[in-house]
């Protein structure tokens, strides 16, 4: 049991990328953080300095109150879960997840104990045997687990554990990997692209663009007030619509000449972008703002209408037993419904 | 409805491919069938003819049809002691073929799977390069080299033993190659996972490349046993002691007395023992077929 603490953590490739930039954070004991960002952010390169696979540029990554700058992975007690399973294929599932004990030298009886606790915790008892080639995708996952769990490590690293599993395992292994995580109270940093992984499963996530963190928060602090239009568009499905609008007189005004109902200027004057969530508006005869509906996509739970917003594209999300129809409708908005950016950097105003 | 017809088309169509099909296979077994002709009659005759008194075939020649010395020729092959000073018989050189077979091909893997996990594993200076000049090495076959070879041996006084017999031949390019394209295709992951279970090069080496290259290996061990069997020249440079003679060497000695002029070659215990030459390749290639296959075809991840 373990916090994670990185401090001013850098990475530069031997070619001169920097793939992170300077970055401080503090992962409290037991918390399960998420790492999300498009592909190319960093948030791989991270994880693998913190597993001690890449070497750190600059500054001091802590587990527990140990420095783990220099030490070698297999020192570091931590737990190492991959895309595609890395199981060895060659060995037994009950040799795989005892491979790292017997290095370290356990006894075999020992060894055979730890690995039927597991098994029986993942249901993997009567597979013991077998060889990963002879399992199907969720149960390797299984098997990854169960290595990493019978080190008792203090740190768990998921990368993007997932994203080799179909939609509906997905789901399900979400749902059992952050049981578990609660279960055993080990601290873990998972590294995904899917926001609704990081969304469902996160005690804390920490959103990276480009090599640097965008925002740390919880699930819904990230939700409710992003801290960028690149952390509005990318958490949250549908995304949040961003439009273009002008700020001036203590009002926000869309091209079209419409007032942004709600949105609090603060002094601020000039190109602004403003961020709504489609599920934070709903159609309304008194609305204060025009929409004009393209498309309708039927989703069972609810409906996305697509179309324009003062010549700029907008989606709005409406229960399904709200009719809908193509054509010209006025908009409401629900309280807090509006966020402001900045137009250049994109960060949030107020 | 539709299915019927549907299934009534297909029917057609199979069987006009099956008459055009046929009618290729005729053309294409006409052409397997005269190339292992080609490869068998001689093998055949050989074995017709190793059942000869040596007066026949010296008389008319490799014969078709099989005479009434077949025991006797196979006997006399592998149990009568002959030579020079009498201290080699048919078993003796066997066994010393195949002491070089293996000491061959356990060598060339050895040295080869070393050699490829040390270029693909680890940051070396000069990896591409060292690579490189090891893969340049097979347009240098022991031929060429054979002259400074032979001196290096003849001077570290390794003549006439197994280890000079074996050691000159060991380093080989073909098996770093293949062993290098091997590894290089083991997922990064697996050497990562490996890494933070604790496991150093020489427990990767032995706990998870090894048995990972099990079909590899077989394969190269095929592979260069024959070869190793096969070797004429270089045994025949380094063995002057008629007790270190393999089989295929054997084979010349028996043949080399009539050019010595002495006496009619035994010509039916030649090809006894030319037969006994290639029975084991030829076992071996039979018996690990479906590795050698494995091993050079698919990987096992």
């Amino acid at each position: 049991m373990a916090q994670v603490t990185l401090n001013k953590v850098r990475k530069v490739y031997p070619n001169g990328a920097e793939a992170l930039e300077p970055s401080t954070f503090t992962i409290p004991d037991g918390e399960l953080c998420v790492l999300v960002g498009p592909s190319g952010c960093g948030k791989s390169t991270m994880l693998r300095m913190v597993a001690g696979l890449e070497d750190v540029t600059e500054g001091e990554i802590s587990i527990g109150d140990r420095v783990v700058n220099d030490i070698d992975p297999a020192d570091r007690n931590i737990a190492m879960v991959f895309q595609n399973y890395a199981l060895y294929p060659h060995m037994t599932v009950a040799r795989n997840m005892g491979y790292g004990l017997k290095n370290r030298g356990m006894d075999k009886g020992q060894i055979a104990e730890k690995v039927r606790e597991a098994a029986q915790m993942l249901n993997l008892t009567e597979f013991l045997d077998r060889k990963p080639s002879q399992l199907s995708g969720g149960q390797r996952q299984r098997v990854a687990m169960g290595r990493a769990i019978v080190r008792e490590p203090d740190l768990f690293l998921f990368d993007e554990p997932l994203s080799n599993l179909d939609a509906k395992l997905r789901n399900q292994m979400r749902i059992e990997i952050r049981a578990l995580q609660r279960r055993l109270g080990t601290t873990a940093m998972y590294v995904t692209h899917d926001q609704v992984e990081a969304m469902t499963m996160a005690d804390r996530i920490i959103v990276l663009s480009n090599g640097h963190i965008e925002q740390i928060g919880t699930p819904a602090e990230i939700y409710s007030n992003p801290a960028s239009t690149f952390v509005a568009a990318f958490m949250g499905a549908p995304p949040m619509n961003l439009l273009n609008a002008e700020a001036g007189q203590g009002r926000v005004t869309l091209p079209g000449g419409e007032i942004v109902p709600q949105a609090g200027v603060n002094g601020h004057a000039g190109a602004v972008t403003v961020g709504i969530r489609p599920e934070d508006v709903m159609p309304s005869p008194q609305g204060d703002l025009t929409f004009n509906v393209d498309i309708i996509e039927e989703l069972g739970a609810q409906r996305l209408l697509h179309g324009q917003m003062a010549g700029q594209a907008f989606s709005v999300a409406v229960p399904k037993d709200q009719e809908a129809a193509t054509g010209e409708m006025r908009l409401a908005l629900k309280p807090g419904a509006v966020h402001l950016f900045d137009a250049d950097e994109g960060r949030r105003l107020g | 409805m539709a299915d019927i017809t549907q299934t009534r088309v297909q029917a057609t169509t199979r069987t006009t491919t099956r008459k055009r099909i046929r009618w290729d296979h005729i053309a294409d077994h006409a052409i397997l069938i005269a190339g292992a002709l080609l490869m068998l009659v001689p093998v055949y005759m050989v074995f017709a003819t190793s059942s000869w008194d040596p007066i026949t075939i010296h008389r008319e020649g490799m014969q078709f049809g099989f005479g009434d010395r077949l025991a006797e020729n196979y006997d006399a092959a592998l149990f009568e002691y002959g030579g020079f000073t009498d201290s080699v018989n048919g078993m003796t050189m066997l066994a010393n073929s195949l002491i070089l077979g293996l000491g061959f091909a356990i060598g060339k893997i050895i040295v080869g799977m070393m050699a490829a996990y040390a270029i693909v594993y680890f940051r070396l200076k000069f990896a591409t390069l060292a690579f490189w000049m090891i893969f340049t090495t097979l347009l240098l076959p022991l031929e060429v080299r054979i002259l400074p070879s032979y001196e290096v041996i003849s001077w570290m006084n390794l003549g006439n033993t197994y280890t000079g017999l074996i050691v000159p031949l060991i380093a080989s390019a073909t098996a770093t190659f293949f062993f290098r394209q091997f590894f290089r295709s083991v997922p990064e992951e697996l050497i990562e996972a490996a890494r933070i279970d604790g496991a150093g090069p020489v427990k990767f080496f032995i706990d998870i490349l090894v048995p990972l290259s099990k079909t590899m290996i077989a394969a190269m061990f095929i592979i260069m046993f024959v070869f190793g069997w096969n070797q004429y020249l270089w045994p025949t440079l380094i063995t002057t002691d008629e007790s270190l003679f393999t089989l295929v060497r054997g084979i010349r000695q028996i043949v080399q007395s009539y050019a010595d002029g002495s006496e009619t070659p035994d010509y039916g215990q030649a090809a006894a023992l030319a037969i006994i030459a290639m029975t084991p390749p030829v076992l071996i290639v039979v018996f690990f077929q479906s590795w050698f296959v494995k091993g050079l075809t698919e990987s096992d991840k």
